[in-house]
């Protein structure tokens, strides 16, 4: 079954710097809107701003530094893409949407 | 996290304490067996451990089988509440946590671990695989549902049952109102499990998509493969939705944040978006699944391909995107605008379009095909006029001004129930009665499940159609008693009368499980329906390593072209001078250790007990740890293994 199993790659590991970076990478994006907000640094429109800008940033960070977005194992079609792109499209819709269904909020304060 | 528990109700009400005089004689009883008849070992090596997709979902099975049970008693206490008018059988406080965990454990801790059981059991030998893409992972989504359905069931039993409903919403269940432990333990044995239920969707996805057997391609393979990849898909993009309401929540209770409370700029409207962003694309991930087993069934009982193969792979992949466009149907009543409304409105009636394509085809194929009414057949065609119902009545809810008066009523229950019960239930049950001679090599006593198919159906109707009239007359859901006088009385009687048919449906299986494993005609041929697709071609149970040989697919439906004539069926028949060592997947306990530090964290959590917590942590990262410096995770079986096996079976060539 060699070959079938995507899981059992066994190459010598070189040192991950990949994931060293991006896992600081990651915890500096999010410490950054927690420090935003705690300390009410900015007004709300510029804060909302910044917090979705860090958040886009992460998804970048996750996706090529730790969720190989681009690698194929050289054995059909590299799916993930094709995968992933239909997360964007749903995150897009979800995020999207829930703002157009719950604004109505604004017109009753 | 502020709990207080009610350690007083351990005594206090007679209920509860039998139920904890019967758990601790039960748990006796079992532990005791297993001592006495040596078991431990057995338990260990065959199952606790097991990383064999087969018996991961037989374990499945069993689980989804017990909850059944567990969430059936549920449903006959309420349904006995609400027989007549003002009876005190419950009181309100109990008659909430009941329909709380009545809902919760029917939706993810029956309907989920039984979808589940079915991939497990059917995928991997239907594209023609020898495990799942990663079969540890696996494991541990199997012992991460089962430790988060433990959790919620021993709230019963330790502190007190959630009572917010299953859909939870705040303010309800914020710490303002449900202040005990129940919504803790509601929040985390969803959020346990919900990890893994994400893992086994992208398991599924990946094992669909990379490990077919050569000459498998996407266009030849089984419906019910299709469509738990449709099904996979709204899994991925779906349950992260409410893994973030659960966290959100549990951050409000515990951590004192305001994402959801009134108070300093939360909303609790987000709650209730969140959770149906996650909730409808939910009712699509376990009908999917049903709607498979449907396509094969109903091909093999017919005798005849399915009709419309292309058009049922299509609309299984519009239900899967569309299904994530509908959303706001469960809260049109929240008044998000006209606009809102309509859209989502438009959106759901859409979905009704290739759901009838679906049921158009299943009639064009059973039309003159040579019918037999075995039991799958039978849960099968039970299913159309049901679901044609469930479907009609869903259009209604559709229309959102109309909503506002069926919204939460007993109209909406019956809707749902007859998609849930008629579509999800009929069909897994359709799907273990199929596929049960391939899990345990015997088949069930058909007169048996006859009884319990016609208690089980017959309940059904006289139990759900009166509560289309009541939701008319203007009974609402999720209310403990009502006066006389309403014009409500003979319905509810009816409505009880047919639930008590139901259960007696349900004994009627037990006893037909039992008396089968006992006296079951043995499957000897691997194929005692005359199957069509591939796991039909290997014997009854299927070998630990599914396949000596891999064979090479050259159709669809390839075993029955091969009985046909149109295929060799000596492809599918080991040949001896072709055989290799087979690469499995060793055991691991690890995947069962790990979930058992989830539990303990997440009761640790549900109470408060910091120590607790941090000991679980401990233990969940130094499992990770160790699992990630692991080489040794694999073995070969030998060759003469192998022979030794097939041609015991009688199948080895040459
Ligand atoms: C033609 C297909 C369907 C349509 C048009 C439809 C429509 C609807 C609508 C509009 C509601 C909300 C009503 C209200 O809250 O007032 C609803 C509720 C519900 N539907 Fe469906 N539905 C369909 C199929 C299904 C299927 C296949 C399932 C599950 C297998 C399902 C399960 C549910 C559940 C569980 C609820 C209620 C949840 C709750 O409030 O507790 N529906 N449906
Ligand atoms: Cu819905």
């Amino acid at each position: 079954m060699s070959g079938q199993h995507p899981s059992t790659a066994h190459a010598t590991p070189s040192f991950p710097w990949q994931y060293v970076i991006g896992f600081i990478l990651s915890l500096v994006l999010t410490v950054i809107p927690l420090w935003l907000v705690l300390d009410h640094v900015w007004k709300p429109t510029p804060l909302v701003i910044g917090i979705l800008l860090c958040a886009v940033l992460q998804i970048f960070v996750q996706l090529f530094m730790f969720m190989h977005f681009t690698h194929g194992d050289g054995n059909g079609p590299a799916y993930q893409t094709v995968i992933l792109s239909i997360g964007f499209f749903f995150a897009i819709i979800f995020i999207g949407a829930s703002i157009w269904i719950m604004s109505f909020g604004y017109q009753v304060q | 996290m502020n709990p207080i528990p009610h350690w007083g109700i351990f005594i206090t009400e007679p209920m509860i304490l039998g139920s904890d005089v019967m758990i601790v004689l039960v748990s006796v009883a079992i532990v005791f067996a297993l001592t006495k008849f040596r078991k431990w070992g057995w338990l260990w090596r065959e199952w606790l451990t097991t990383v064999d997709h087969k018996k991961i979902g037989i374990m499945y099975l069993i689980a989804a089988l017990l909850m059944l049970f567990r969430g059936g008693v549920d449903a006959e206490l309420m349904r006995t509440q609400l027989a007549l008018p003002n009876m005190t059988f419950l009181d309100a406080e109990h008659y909430d946590e009941i329909f709380t965990t009545h809902g919760t454990i029917m939706i993810l801790f029956m309907a989920m671990p039984f979808i589940f059981a079915m991939f497990n059991i059917a995928v991997p030998l239907q594209i023609g695989a020898r495990d799942v893409a990663y079969p540890y992972l696996n494991a541990i989504s199997f012992w991460m549902f089962f430790l988060g359905a433990l959790l919620l069931n021993i709230s019963f039993v330790i502190g007190g049952s959630p009572d917010a409903g299953w859909t939870s919403y705040p303010p309800l269940s914020e710490l303002g109102f449900s202040n005990g432990p129940g919504e803790n333990y509601y929040l985390l044995a969803l959020s346990i499990s919900g990890i893994g239920s994400i893992a086994t969707g992208i398991n599924f996805l990946v094992t669909i998509l990379k490990m077919r057997a050569p000459g498998m391609t996407l266009w030849r393979m089984p419906l019910f493969t299709w469509s738990v990849l449709a099904a996979c898909i709204l899994i991925l993009f779906a349950f992260p939705a409410l893994t973030v309401a659960l966290a959100l929540l549990l951050l409000d209770r515990a951590l004192g944040a305001h994402f959801f409370t009134i108070l300093h700029g939360g909303d609790p409207m987000m709650f209730i978006n969140l959770f149906w962003i996650w909730g409808h694309p939910e009712v699509y991930i376990v009908i999917l699944p049903a709607f498979g087993i449907f396509s094969e069934v109903i091909s093999t009982f017919s005798k005849k391909a399915t009709f419309g193969y292309g058009s049922m792979v299509f609309a299984l992949m519009a239900i899967s995107i569309v299904g994530f466009l509908t959303w706001v149907h469960h809260f049109f009543t929240m008044g998000s605008g006209a606009d809102v409304n309509t859209f989502f409105a438009i959106a759901t009636m859409v979905i009704a379009i290739p759901t009838g394509v679906k049921v158009f085809n299943w009639l064009f194929t059973m039309y003159r095909g040579r019918i037999r009414m075995s039991l799958p057949m039978m849960w099968a065609i039970a299913f159309i006029p049901c679901f044609a119902i469930g479907g009609a009545t869903g259009v209604m809810l559709a229309v959102a001004p109309a909503d506002y008066q069926y919204h939460n009523s007993y109209f909406l229950i019956a809707h749902f129930h007859q998609v849930l019960i008629g579509g999800t239930v009929f069909g897994m049950l359709a799907g273990m009665y199929y596929w049960w001679p391939k899990m345990f090599g015997f088949l069930l006593n058909e007169r048996l499940g006859r009884w319990a198919f016609w208690f089980f159906n017959i309940g059904f109707y006289v139990c759900f159609l009166p509560q289309y009239a009541l939701g008319f007359m203007g009974m609402t859901r999720r209310i403990y008693t009502y006066p006389s006088g309403l014009g409500w009385t003979v319905p509810n009687f009816i409505s009880t009368i047919g639930a008590y048919l139901m259960g007696i449906g349900f004994v009627f299986m037990v006893w037909q499980i039992i008396y089968s494993i006992k006296y079951g005609e043995r499957d000897l041929t691997g194929d005692p329906w005359d199957g069509r697709t591939l796991e039909w071609s290997l014997p009854s149970p299927a070998p630990h390593y599914n396949f000596a040989t891999i064979p090479t697919i050259q159709g669809r439906d390839a075993w029955w072209l091969a009985k046909q004539g149109e295929l060799s069926k000596a492809d599918f028949l080991p040949a001896k001078d072709e055989l290799k060592p087979i690469h499995m997947p060793k055991n691991s306990g690890r995947p069962f250790i790990l979930s058992l530090w989830f539990f303990v964290l997440g009761l640790g959590l549900t109470f408060g007990v910091v120590p607790m917590d941090v000991i679980a942590g401990i233990g969940i990262a130094y499992c990770l740890f160790r699992r990630s410096f692991e080489y040794d995770t694999d073995y070969y079986i030998p060759v003469d293994e192998v022979i030794h096996t097939e041609s015991a079976l009688g199948r080895l060539q040459g």
